[in-house]
């Protein structure tokens, strides 16, 4: 937070409340700026961290998360005219995955809409839109207040988490079910009087079990503290962007700025994209009544798409990182580019999503990747085999089970 | 539909004002089944005659026609019809305070040589000028305007068409063109004119009914686009009995075209299924159904209330809200029980346009109120006494004035309530210069402020033209881009008012071309 003595353009960027907790950890003493909070990009190494995602239990600081608060008596009609899927079916407790486009079908951005009362709304996004909610909001009775500073977000994931959370004393998590949320509490251990409450969602970036915790700014370090001493058992392990963009690479999913460029931030035409393209027509509703970009969206889907972004298996294990991908081994006529690319360690397979031309979508194709590798200071190129295969890459049935295994 | 009784409208036309009137009228022809659905208790918009006081009558809003192009008027057949002119062309008189008064008209300049051989010159090349480019730029007014940045062989013909009309000019008209075209008047006038009457007078002409003085930068596009839309005439005439006359003889040349018009119905809104419209609501509840529906209400009324954002995406809803529509004109109506005396004119030189507008100054310093939401402390005015030419509009021996007055911006800080009896003595205060026994002749009086104007016609906000004429809201951007060709987004539905191109005054050009547009796409 700002104070009096640090103007903030001493200090532009904000911490968040498990910032103090977290830079004790970091041995690296590497943060990034992400929607004006500094967080952490590593701690101490990228796969350590990784393997807390997938084998025991990671916390994540999405305090950055940007949040607004959505009510009124139009709140329901305003999103449902604002995002491509249908919130009619969406409830109190329930949570839905969405995008949103302009007049033109491209997309302006993702993220999650939380029901949490009959006209009570929040919508949680990667990146500021207030200018887009509030042009958005002519003509609707709505109230749109950003609360990203006094939501206080912690992301639990990896096959423990549940047992985790439990630990603590959060009793009944086992029940959430996939993209549901509700209130819980637990005791603080202290041993004040008042329980720390909270809302707990089962929802995450990383396509395994997992949970995110909203909480008041004041808990912030007893929740960490509590969930750090009662996994210290457990092999829970802060992480950092870099190890969660593994997990969400495997787990398919697309992330502003690397797969896509927000349309209300691209400066050159083309570089827009429909969230057709992005390969999330699943996420687009044309029944159910207008929405900004429907028209432009419809007609798109008349004409078929130029490119659509895929899942591809490169040969090799040298994480093909902007690659441009060619029809052809000689590399004369280019097919697209890779967009996100990791080594799996789960998977032990070479992972990149590529926005490729029409021609290249379908499942099995086959494309050549050109991969620039650094050996001891001595560059080489490699054009290597790339397949289109499906997404998402891992999907290990604990994502969904309920109650989770004990562990 | 589920009762195959009841007829099936082709179209149904919101607003019978005179574009709702003309665009019924050229589809009825069609041998489309047309309804036009009024909600006043009377036809013709803002071109209505209607009691102000006990026998007295005038032209509610719009006072004078001269921006209805005579090819318009003839197809419309509107003289069978009958429309008869009291006045054919009005000259027009500048009023000077003392008494020495400048009386012009473009086909009689003699006076105006007395006052300065050497301006009336230049008001001869003047009137040469502008006849030539409003005849180059008249068609760009009757066609629909060319979208951008498509390729359709369409929109690239347009726009093709309008450079080889303004290439067709000649080196010396078309650099002429490009030169003034952007210009203000002020600067303009300058260059040509030396009796600050005569600047003044022509100022005037650029800067009625716009949120603009002499100064702003486009209102020789302003006053360009005036004359283009009168093919380069801008004869002032009075129809007998009133602009609802004009009304009139619309609505029965629509009626005998076979349309059909009810009165006293507003529509509550616009019924859209499977993203097309498909009919409306009356406030009765009534439901209609249509294969189209064309509304010639603002484009504010029919996007933001008639038809709800939640048909609209929110980009385009952003640009109908930015759409400039705030009015800064207002109509003052006097019932005089006599004849009033203007020192300086006879009785036959009454039958002018009197304008007080002394000098381009004038009209800035005017200006300068409207910029801080104030009313003008000396406002520019625009006089007619249609009962001269007219008698009937008055009990006998009695006269009506009619006066437009700026500069009364929409919002007046302080509200109108508080200041409509102010700025009417004010007005009258300005009145009183040339004609010092005015106030005792003065039975009754009315003043409608733009906010009176948004309320008995139903414009948001109060303009006259529904949306201002200037670069920005002009051809392919009016109102904004995306229904700018008389479509809006959502199929079926289409526009044909004042907001769309070419734009507001009684012209009636853009229901004709809103009228094209629908028969070319539901063919």
């Amino acid at each position: 937070m700002l104070t009096e003595s640090e103007p903030h353009y001493r200090q532009p960027l904000l911490k968040t409340p498990f910032h103090e907790r977290q830079r004790a950890l970091s041995q690296l003493d590497s943060f990034v700026a992400w929607a004006g909070y500094t967080t952490v990009d590593v701690f101490t190494s990228v796969e350590q961290e990784y393997f807390a995602v997938r084998n025991a239990s990671s916390l994540y600081d999405l305090t950055p998360m940007v949040k607004y608060r959505i009510s009124g008596s139009d709140a329901l009609r305003f999103l449902n005219r604002l995002v491509t899927r249908d919130l009619r079916k969406l409830k109190p407790g329930k949570v839905a995955y969405t995008v949103w486009c302009d007049d033109a079908g491209h997309l302006i951005d993702d993220g999650t809409v939380f029901c949490l009362a009959p006209h009570e709304y929040r919508l949680c996004t990667a990146e500021r839109q207030l200018d887009w909610l509030r042009a958005s909001a002519l003509g609707f009775d709505v109230e749109i207040r950003e609360v990203t500073e006094e939501v206080a977000a912690l992301a639990v994931q990896g096959p423990t988490s549940c047992r985790l959370l439990r630990a603590v004393g959060l009793d009944g998590v086992e029940r959430l079910k996939p993209f549901e949320h509700a209130q819980f509490s637990m005791p603080r251990a202290a041993g004040g009087a008042a329980e720390i409450v909270m809302m707990v969602s089962r929802t995450g970036f990383t396509g395994d079990l997992g949970y995110e915790l909203w909480m008041q700014p004041a808990d912030a370090e007893s929740v960490w503290d509590a969930l750090m001493a009662a996994g210290s058992t457990r092999a829970v392990r802060p992480i950092g962007s870099r190890a969660l963009n593994i997990a969400r690479i495997e787990a398919g999913f697309i992330l502003p700025n690397a797969d896509f460029v927000s349309a209300a931030h691209t400066l050159h035409l083309g570089t827009e994209r429909s969230p057709l393209e992005l390969g999330l027509a699943w996420l687009v509703d044309m029944e159910k009544g207008h929405f900004t970009g429907r028209r432009a969206l419809v007609a798109e889907m008349a004409r078929g798409p130029r490119r659509q972004l895929v899942g591809l298996d490169i040969e090799g294990t040298k994480p093909a990182h902007n690659a441009l991908l060619y029809s052809a081994r000689s590399g004369r006529k280019e097919a697209g580019s890779v967009t996100s690319a990791a080594w799996s360690p789960t998977c032990k397979r070479n992972l990149a999503l590529a926005m490729v031309d029409a021609a290249h979508i379908a499942l099995g194709s086959q494309l050549w990747a050109e991969i620039y590798l650094n050996r001891e200071l001595v560059w080489e190129r490699r054009m290597v085999r790339a397949r289109v295969v499906e997404r998402p890459f891992f999907a290990p049935a604990r994502r969904r089970g309920t109650p989770p295994a004990d562990f | 539909m589920n009762s195959a009784s009841r007829t099936r409208y082709d179209s149904i036309v919101i607003g019978g004002g005179h574009n709702g009137l003309v665009c019924a009228t050229y589809l009825a022809r069609a041998r489309r089944n047309v309804l036009v659905l009024e909600a006043a208790d009377r036809l013709g918009g803002a071109a209505v005659t209607r009691e102000f006081a006990p026998g007295f009558r005038v032209s509610a809003c719009a006072h004078l026609l001269h921006l209805m192009s005579p090819g318009l008027m003839r197809e419309l057949r509107l003289e069978q019809h009958g429309l008869q002119l009291a006045h054919a062309a009005l000259p027009t008189v500048a009023l000077a305070g003392d008494g020495q008064h400048l009386a012009f008209a473009p086909n009689d300049l003699s006076a105006l040589a007395r006052a300065s051989a050497a301006d009336a010159a230049q008001l001869a090349d003047w009137h040469a000028l502008w006849r030539r480019l409003a005849r180059a730029l008249h068609p760009v007014l009757s066609a629909t305007p060319p979208r951008l940045g498509t390729d359709a062989w369409r929109d690239r013909a347009a726009l093709l068409g309008i450079g080889w009309r303004i290439r067709r000019l000649g080196r010396r008209d078309m650099r002429e063109l490009l030169r003034i075209g952007g210009m203000c008047v002020h600067d303009l006038l300058e260059e040509r004119f030396t009796l600050p009457l005569l600047k003044g007078a022509l100022a005037l002409d650029a800067v009625l009914g716009t949120n603009y003085g002499p100064r702003s930068p486009g209102t020789v596009m302003s006053l360009l686009y005036r004359l283009a839309a009168s093919q380069g005439v801008d004869a002032l005439s009075l129809p007998r009995g009133g602009l609802g006359a004009l009304s009139e003889a619309l609505a029965s040349a629509a009626r005998a075209a076979g349309a059909q018009l009810r009165t006293g119905t507003p529509v509550e809104r616009i019924l859209v299924q499977q993203d097309r419209a498909v009919g409306v609501v009356l406030a009765s509840g009534e439901e209609i159904a249509a294969g189209n529906v064309i509304s010639s209400a603002d484009p504010k009324s029919t996007f933001l209330k008639l038809l709800g954002s939640e048909h609209l995406d929110a980009g385009f809803v952003r640009r109908v809200a930015h759409v400039r529509s705030r009015g800064l004109t207002a109509k003052l109506h006097l019932a005089l029980d006599r004849l009033p005396q203007f020192p300086g004119l006879d009785t036959a030189a009454l039958q002018a346009r009197l304008l007080v507008a002394p000098s381009s100054d004038y009209i800035e310093r005017a200006y300068n109120h409207a910029k801080y939401d104030e009313y003008s402390s000396a406002p520019i005015l625009e006089v007619t006494l249609p009962t001269l030419v007219d008698p009937g509009l008055a009990p006998p021996g009695q006269h009506v004035m009619s006066v437009i007055v700026q500069y009364a911006p929409y919002a007046l800080a302080g509200g109108w309530d508080a200041a409509r009896a102010a700025f009417t003595a004010r007005i009258v205060d300005t009145l009183a210069r040339f004609t010092p026994q005015l106030r005792s002749s003065i039975v009754a009086a009315e003043l409608l402020a733009p906010p009176d104007i948004e309320r008995e016609f139903r414009i948001s906000g109060g303009h006259w033209h529904h949306a201002e004429l200037a670069l920005d809201q002009l051809l392919m951007v009016r109102p904004v881009p995306g229904a700018a060709q008389y479509r809006t987004p959502v199929p079926g539905l289409f526009l044909c008012g004042a907001g769309c191109h070419p734009g507001g005054g009684v012209m009636g050009l853009a229901g004709r071309n809103a009228a094209r547009q629908v028969m070319q796409e539901a063919a």
